[in-house]
């Protein structure tokens, strides 16, 4: 190494170097070449001096501690929300049935009925049918398309 | 020391193994053992990214529940927090994502985030300086901001950096560099 001014490979060499050395994560090896850098040359001590002091001032950032009081709500709050979230998973099940039985048992009595004229039977089935298209689009939608989509983390 | 951090990291890694196969077999409430342990890396980490107090509560136990939810899925060899970590930095980024398309963003001041000490007579001008840097790394983008503070608040390896962002060690470096680089350039246009 020369004390030519630095080319472009050397200084990239350089701040990787220099990074490594901030964090503590320079090999002996490296601590040698690094170490020539800064003898070599001002410019690289300089960026040195630079960085050593925004790491020292990064470091110092201290995040506020929240009361202890929500230490203690944590984990509860995590037990409920499970819970209650197997509580919707029972009452989701069961409203699909009662619906669906209960759609059954209407258009049945719908058909079955001879005082309603014969529009007005269309205009329900139509209405009851339109339903249920929606509603097993959605759950179609929400357990089976999801689970094969390799993006479903990312929301679009 | 190398090998006392390595002999508490197995620790560690057993012991998290024990709680979560009591999980995977139906026992919530191993799943506490679990959520005690790093509830606070969890709601720092969230504080860190979307730099909102009640975002970053919400968004972590969120983020517990899911891997509850997906918790026979989870390899009892890998270590649980990296695993964890991907669930709540993809939650963080989604809700930035959000907020910012609806023009919502929340964010706390920085007294309500940042430790300043109260003495004003030994530390106002460190105080200054603090609040500025933290404004500069608030503006940051979210990935440069991430970076920094996984390597110098929540002092992480290299290698821990590279398993949580599933990236090689070197990106971690140059990532490191430029992130660090932009703080620089923010924070001499604040002082």
């Amino acid at each position: 190494m020369t004390n030519k001014p630095l080319t472009g490979i050397e200084w990239n060499r350089f701040r990787m170097l220099m990074t490594a050395a901030l964090d503590g994560e320079l090999s002996n090896g490296d601590k040698r070449e690094f170490q020539q850098f800064l003898s070599l040359y001002p410019e690289c001590q300089n960026e040195w001096n630079e960085y050593q002091k925004l790491k020292e001032m990064t470091m110092q950032i201290k995040f506020n501690q929240p009361p202890e009081e929500m230490w203690d709500r944590y984990w509860v709050n995590i037990y409920n929300r499970i819970e209650r979230g197997i509580g919707w998973i029972f009452i989701s099940i069961g409203a699909i049935i009662v619906l669906f039985y209960g759609g059954f048992k209407a258009v049945e009595s719908i058909i079955a009925d001879t005082t309603l004229e014969w529009f007005m039977k269309a205009g329900i089935l139509a209405l009851l049918a339109g339903l249920v298209i929606v509603l097993v689009s959605v759950i179609r939608e929400k357990f089976f398309t999801r689970k094969s989509d390799k993006y479903k983390e990312i929301q679009r | 020391m190398q090998d006392n951090i390595s002999t508490l990291e197995n620790v560690n890694i057993q012991e998290d193994r024990d709680a979560l196969s009591l999980c995977i077999n139906g026992q919530k409430e191993a799943y506490g053992f679990i959520v005690k342990k790093y509830m606070r890396r969890a709601y720092f980490t969230a504080l860190g990214l979307v730099k909102n107090h009640d975002d970053a509560v919400e968004l972590s136990q969120d983020a517990f529940i899911r891997a509850y939810r997906t918790i026979s899925r989870f390899d009892l060899q890998k270590n649980f927090f990296t695993w964890y970590y991907k669930i709540l930095r993809n939650l963080c980024l989604n809700h930035l994502r959000n907020s910012s398309a609806r023009k919502l963003e929340n964010i706390d001041s920085i007294n309500d985030i940042v430790d300043l000490k109260q003495d004003p007579s030994i530390i106002a001008e460190r105080n200054d300086l603090t609040e500025k840097l933290w404004t500069a790394l608030s503006i940051l983008n979210v990935e440069e901001r991430e970076i920094i503070i996984l390597k110098d608040l929540e002092e992480c390896s290299y290698k821990e950096i590279a398993e949580r962002l599933e990236i090689q060690i070197g990106t971690v470096m140059s990532r490191l560099f430029n992130a660090r680089k932009h703080l620089k350039e923010k924070f001499e246009r604040l002082i």
